[in-house]
């Protein structure tokens, strides 16, 4: 593995390690020694890899001692991983050399992960869109003139594109206010704060849950309604509704729970952005007469104008590749008219068995994310420009 | 709803003109409206998740307000039944396990990477960082049937072995490496532009001292960086906590082994109507991220503020 070879074939070349990162290293015996602390360090270093890899592979091991093992060579691991390679480096005698390897210690491990975990991929998912259902036989663009024709695929599209101009403009919306406002409080900031940025810690899965307590449907003689919703309109002499499944509205219903989920970093970042807006420039426009409204108009949003496209870009590409909300709802999502692009590449991979769609339609949602992928690149090299 | 209204003139506006007008009874009344919508669903879980089966299945979990003193509307048997009939303490530890690492592991390297991308010289150091960023829009379910192929089979090029056989999955380690993957070009972009505005000048400095690279970053970088550390340290220790997908596929449901978030779905599945019992489960794997997120809620918002959203 990449963790374990590159530090043992370091040492095969060791020299003095002299040069200007080695500070007063220059009496031989003293480098000599330092030699030999790096040559064993290291292998001290493998040979815990070695054993632990093998333990935490083990499922029959005990379960304490793996999770306790395992926290270890988490944490410690990967830094002393790091150090070794680093040191391993430091024993190549030209300093040329030497300093034309070190950068790629430092970013070499990002790379070697990445690769493994998203370029392949990437790639693998790419050819396996123009095969068919188990990835054997090529069959051209089939998947793709699939992916725009079925009748669930393209109510899919229209939902997701639903979901990434609503959610995003909600949560924004709400956050921003939010922050405004809180911002003003003379107490309590801190604690209103808290309350909506909570939802943020809530797994899916557990969202999910809460929300059926606020959704949830029986029809009259089944019992009472346990659902908040139809709670109040029960108490309200209405009829309880099946809230998810009264299309077209259940989407907004299921969006909700997006925006109740993340509204919170939106108000959080935003709240800092307007808290790092100089006073002065906020008092000199009240000074001249502003009005509320035309400070936060003409002030507030032109200086954090930077940050809510950064934080809007994030929600965008969030709810272009929502899928729990939906995927965990109990009733089917295709009677229901829920669907979403994500949700539907899910269930042509897992469920439909069905590699070449599903695969067609990760390739189509990530060409959607290729415009972000431009702005990002531009972002670089304006940070660059100004260093 | 977002116009901050302007007050009419009352003593509180009585100050000198220019100072923030602070506390006017529409932004109070706004702002708790706001706050309480937004608690409400998680209100309902706790209640729900302290009361009786009987008395939840028949009634709305908001009927205890009528009366929240009685004894009788309460008890904690939920958990109990939760904690040891349905294993969530073994899930409990299996997702610390994995939790952990996932967070450390990824921005340990992210943070070497970003320190090279921002002040070491070599070539290709633009178009690898691009490429780095750029894959953050890789959709995480795009990679995980490969991802779970090389787990099993490894993989072959042109028959060639590529990839070995690492037998990772439903282990520790390969949820890892997983999350690391998944999680790095976002932690690099965040550590990034935060490493990448410290001032160059210290870091001329410490080099004229003598300082070696691996110096200057655990000596200087690491201890100036812990904002945007921390604060993707809470991001990812949640997003990994709160993980169903990636630990479904890769670790498995199996009883020894699942995570929290597994275990809860496996129980929507087993238990759907025991909402006495889900509530309860809910709200163990609630537990944590809320304790995280609340005590480092400073850094996670400062390390936000002062890298990535940095205008």
């Amino acid at each position: 593995m990449r963790t374990t070879d590159q530090p043992t074939t370091g040492p095969e070349t060791p020299s003095t390690p002299e040069g200007p990162g080695a500070p007063e290293g220059s009496k031989p015996e003293r480098s000599a020694r330092r030699v030999l602390a790096v040559v064993v360090g290291v292998a001290v270093v493998v040979a815990l890899f070695l054993f632990s890899f093998d333990l935490l592979r083990d499922r029959n091991a005990n379960r304490l001692l793996v999770v306790s093992v395992a926290l270890v060579v988490g944490v410690v691991g990967v830094f002393l991983l790091f150090w070794a390679m680093d040191r391993a480096v430091g024993l190549i005698s030209s300093e040329r050399l030497r300093e034309m390897i070190r950068p790629w210690v430092f970013v070499g491990p990002a790379l070697v992960i990445l690769s493994v975990f998203l370029v392949y991929p990437v790639f693998n998912t790419i050819l396996l869109s123009f095969k068919d259902a188990i990835g054997r036989e090529y069959v051209g663009i089939d998947n793709y003139r699939f992916v725009f024709t079925d009748r669930d695929m393209l109510k899919a599209i229209r939902n997701t594109i639903g979901w990434l101009f609503l959610v995003p403009l909600a949560a924004v919306t709400i956050g921003l206010a939010f922050a405004t406002l809180a911002d003003r409080l003379r107490r309590g900031e801190a604690v209103a704060k808290s309350l909506i940025f909570l939802p943020m810690a809530i797994s899916f899965a557990g969202a999910s849950i809460t929300w059926q307590l606020i959704y949830s449907y029986r029809p009259q003689g089944f019992g009472s309604n346990i659902g908040l919703l139809n709670g109040i309109m029960v108490g309200l002499g209405q009829d309880p509704v099946r809230w998810l499944e009264l299309q077209p509205w259940n989407n907004l219903f299921l969006m909700v729970i997006m925006v109740w989920m993340q509204t919170g970093f939106a108000m959080v970042v935003l709240s800092s952005a307007i808290k790092a807006i100089p006073d002065e420039i906020i008092e000199a426009a009240r000074i001249d007469g502003a009005s509320e409204w035309q400070v936060f108009a003409r002030i507030m949003v032109p200086s954090i104008l930077p940050t809510i496209v950064v934080v809007t870009t994030y929600m965008v590409i969030n709810a272009m590749k929502v899928f729990d909300i939906v995927f965990v709802q109990p009733a089917s999502a295709e009677v229901n008219g829920t669907v979403v692009v994500a949700e539907r590449m899910i269930r042509w991979f897992f469920l439909l068995q069905h590699n070449g769609r599903g695969a067609a339609i990760a390739v189509i949602l990530f060409v959607a994310v290729v415009p972000v992928m431009i702005w990002n690149m531009r972002r670089f090299r304006e940070q660059e420009a100004i260093r | 709803m977002s116009t901050p209204v302007v007050v009419a003139p009352t003593e509180e506006e009585a100050r000198a003109p220019g100072e923030v007008r602070r506390g006017g009874w529409f932004i109070r009344i706004t702002i708790a409206v706001i706050a309480v919508l937004w608690s409400i669903p998680t209100a309902g879980v706790l209640v729900t998740s302290f009361r009786p089966e009987r008395l939840v299945d028949t009634s709305g979990w908001w009927t205890v307000l009528a009366n929240p003193f009685r004894a009788a509307e309460w008890t904690i048997e939920n958990y109990r039944l939760a904690i040891e009939a349905e294993g969530l303490g073994n899930a409990f530890m299996n997702s610390l396990a994995v939790a952990i690492p996932a967070t450390v592991i990824p921005i340990a390297i992210a943070a070497f990477a970003a320190y090279a991308f921002s002040w070491m010289e070599f070539r290709g150091r633009y178009i690898l960082f691009v490429a780095v960023v750029g894959l953050m829009v890789v959709p995480l379910q795009m990679a995980l049937i490969p991802v779970l192929r090389l787990f099993v089979g490894g993989a072959t090029l042109f028959g060639l072995r590529v990839f070995p056989d690492l037998d990772l999955n439903q282990s520790f380690l390969g949820i890892w490496l997983a999350h690391t993957g998944f999680g790095l070009p976002l932690a690099t972009y965040l550590l990034y532009n935060y490493v990448a505005s410290l001032p160059s000048s210290i870091i001329e400095s410490a080099k004229i001292d003598g300082a070696d690279h691996f110096t200057i970053f655990w000596r200087l970088i690491i201890p100036l960086s812990v904002p945007a550390l921390a604060a993707f340290a809470i991001f990812q220790f949640m997003w990994v906590w709160n993980d169903l997908l990636v630990a479904y596929v890769l670790l498995g449901g199996a009883q020894e082994n699942r995570v929290l978030t597994v275990a809860l779905r496996n129980l929507v599945g087993a238990r759907g109507e025991n909402w006495h019992l889900l509530t309860a489960a809910a709200f163990i794997s609630m537990s944590l991220p809320l304790v995280v997120f609340f005590s480092l809620q400073k850094y996670f918002v400062r390390g936000l503020t002062a890298g990535a959203v940095k205008g």
